[in-house]
């Protein structure tokens, strides 16, 4: 047998570091639409942060916007948002990341 | 228990054994049967006994089984925890017998029927097979203090007052 | 170098592997009692009780938690120990599954014991079978002895970091596990200083609290493919090692017992009679007593059942006339029992020859001589050329 296979883990069992990116899952990718923040109506009350399932919500400093790499795009941000600061838009409309 | 005493003593007698237990659930009052090999050499089979040369049986109930006696080797040796002193052959195989009030002697010597380590000291007066000695010096590996004392009067008892009757 | 010495005891076969793992300092310990096994978590817990064991002692509610804390502790770097059995065995499945997945060296004691689907309580190698793809390594032993011995084994080959595999030792209920035979227990030091190597061997990767490495990602394509690989290569090493371990062991303690195989009386034999566990005891007698009668006859005990040991047996059958494979187990949907069909995987390189199957053994009832007796006849003929059965279940033609 030839392997030319180049190892993706150092280690005999499949060690890894959740600093660094997950392993072979860019779960982004699995979205169909993604938040849009108003930035105007957002009051910096941190609720989409609390709610958000795969907690990936960064803090901006004055306001809050989802990590693309890993956001699902269910919209619960959307829902709690107390100020309708969010807007769900079709992944369509954005043909590049970010 | 009884199997593993045996096999103490067995060693200390310098042999080789190998003992174990056959049955099913593990509940108090379940039928139980023990196996007992001893030899110069060390024991390789890990089998039922089917063809004994010795047969110990602690509770006298027992004796109602048809397949009690099955396989026994001729001129075989047969051993009964029995208030009786006298006893008819029970079958052609069996020799010599060994009858002793073990339960009697261990209620007096240790407080509760317990009749195994009184059986020890039977079985080493009718089979010959070992000393009363090595039996006395295996039961300290079990038991200590006063329980320990008790015991090994119940088999010194054994040893002396089982009645050894020749078919 | 002169040979370890012990202390010489009687020992029941459960009480030597308690006090065995015992001597080999493990850190993490949770077991749930269960026949034939109770005696060793029993044991273990008088240990703990009177402070003569240092461990950690977990007490679970079941089986399926006493490999989750082992499987856990391991991956934390611990060394851990469990046992149990049949029903035990397949409630952890699982968490089995996960602990060759995550590569953890948690060394457990099955007591060989019927599986669940008929109420056995009775002795039978169906639990070891039902288990034989989890991906672990799996030994089975002869005697008390072997148990004591294998076990420390054991912890070499699991923690050895080119192998890094969770090790099973099975040895049979009832036969084994209640069986008094005298044993002579190694001493602590001897123990520590055999084990003492691990220790300067390179790290394996560890869970550290606070720390952001883990272990068991989710492996997707290519993530599992070679996660999968390793482990199987580590299988694959993990046969050598076996006769490697065996070897020093020899050295160290006096005793060694031929790795993956035991042969016995096997080089100059024309036909061999291929089983495994207690019953190889048995076996050993009547191939001293048919070779009396001048049939040459051997044994060969496998003792390694996963990893296959292909290249010694290859080695050790090569050339002879027939074998006959004596099976304490089924493998459900094959004719043949379980050691036999995998035998038969490699019959083209041991050359054709008769293999008979015979099934025997199950529930309790003995593989005697007289049936070991008739098998080696039978095998005996087949070699010379007599029709035979392709399988045979031994108790079904008693009457």
């Amino acid at each position: 047998m030839v392997i030319k296979h180049k190892n993706i883990f150092k280690t005999e069992a499949p060690w890894s570091d959740a600093n660094q990116k997950m392993l072979a899952l860019d779960t982004g990718s699995w979205r169909t639409e993604r938040p849009v923040l108003d930035k105007a109506l957002c009051n910096y009350c941190g609720l989409c942060a609390i709610y958000c399932p795969p907690q990936c919500m960064k803090d901006m400093g004055d306001h809050y916007e989802a990590n693309l790499a890993f956001c699902k795009g269910c919209g619960i941000c959307a829902h709690e948002c107390p100020k309708k600061a969010y807007t769900m838009k079709p992944e369509g409309d954005f043909t590049n990341a970010g | 228990m009884a199997a593993k005493m045996l096999a103490s003593a067995l060693l200390v007698e310098g042999k080789h054994v190998a003992s174990f237990p056959m049955y099913g659930f593990e509940r108090r009052g379940a039928p139980v049967v023990a196996f007992t090999r001893f030899d110069d050499k060390p024991i390789r089979e890990k089998t039922q006994i089917y063809n004994p040369d010795c047969i110990i049986v602690i509770d006298p109930g027992l004796l109602t089984l048809p397949t009690l006696f099955t396989g026994l080797k001729p001129e075989s040796i047969f051993i009964l925890n029995t208030a009786k002193k006298v006893y008819k052959q029970p079958d052609k195989a069996l020799k010599t017998g060994g009858l002793v009030n073990a339960t009697g002697i261990a209620v007096q010597e240790v407080g509760r029927d317990i009749p195994n380590t009184c059986l020890l000291g039977a079985f080493a007066a009718a089979t010959g097979w070992l000393s009363l000695d090595s039996v006395l010096k295996s039961l300290p590996e079990y038991l200590s203090g006063d329980i320990l004392q008790r015991n090994l009067k119940s088999a010194e008892r054994g040893y002396k007052e089982v009645e050894v009757i020749k078919w | 170098m002169q040979a370890k010495k012990g202390k010489i005891s009687v020992m029941m076969g459960n009480v030597v592997a308690a006090n065995v793992a015992k001597l080999c300092r493990p850190e993490v310990v949770a077991c749930y009692p269960i026949t034939p096994q109770s005696e060793v978590a029993e044991t273990l817990s008088g240990f703990v009780a009177d402070g003569s064991l240092d461990a950690e002692i977990v007490e679970v509610e079941g089986e399926n938690s006493a490999m989750n804390v082992c499987l856990a502790a391991s991956v934390a770097g611990a060394r851990t120990f469990t046992a149990t059995s049949s029903y035990g065995l397949v409630y952890m499945y699982d968490a089995i599954l996960q602990a060759s997945g995550y590569r953890a060296p948690v060394v457990m004691v099955n007591v060989n014991r019927e599986t669940p689907g008929i109420q056995a309580v009775s002795s039978g190698q169906q639990d070891m079978i039902s288990t034989r793809d989890a991906g672990w390594v799996q030994i089975i032993v002869e005697n008390n002895q072997e148990i004591a011995d294998q076990l420390i084994m054991c912890y070499k080959l699991a923690e050895d970091f080119d192998i890094q595999l969770p090790v099973m030792l099975n040895y049979d209920g009832y036969y084994l596990s209640y069986l008094n035979e005298e044993v002579e227990m190694p001493e602590q030091a001897d123990v520590d200083a055999f084990l003492a190597p691990l220790k300067n061997q390179p790290q394996r990767p560890r869970i550290i609290p606070g720390a952001s490495t883990g272990c068991g990602t989710h492996g997707m394509e290519m993530g599992y493919v070679e996660a999968r690989y390793k482990h199987w290569a580590a299988m694959d090493r993990a046969k050598k090692k076996v006769d490697d371990i065996d070897k020093e062991f020899g050295e160290y303690f006096g005793r060694s017992y031929g790795g993956q195989i035991e042969e016995y009386r096997t080089k100059d034999a024309d036909i061999v009679i291929l089983t495994s566990g207690s019953a190889a005891g048995t076996a050993k007698t009547v191939v001293d007593t048919k070779r009396e009668e001048g049939i040459k006859v051997g044994l060969v005990k496998q003792r390694l059942f996963r990893p296959f040991p292909e290249e010694r047996l290859i080695q050790a059958l090569k050339g002879k006339k027939a074998v006959g494979v004596i099976d304490r187990s089924l493998a459900f949907g094959w004719k043949y029992g379980p050691m036999c069909a995998e035998l038969k995987v490699i019959a083209p390189a041991i050359g054709s020859m008769p293999i008979l199957s015979y099934i025997d053994g199950l529930a309790n009832l003995d593989i005697t001589t007289p049936h070991i007796s008739r098998v080696v006849d039978e095998v005996n003929a087949a070699a010379k050329g007599k029709a035979y059965q392709d399988v045979t279940w031994i108790p079904m033609e008693e009457v």
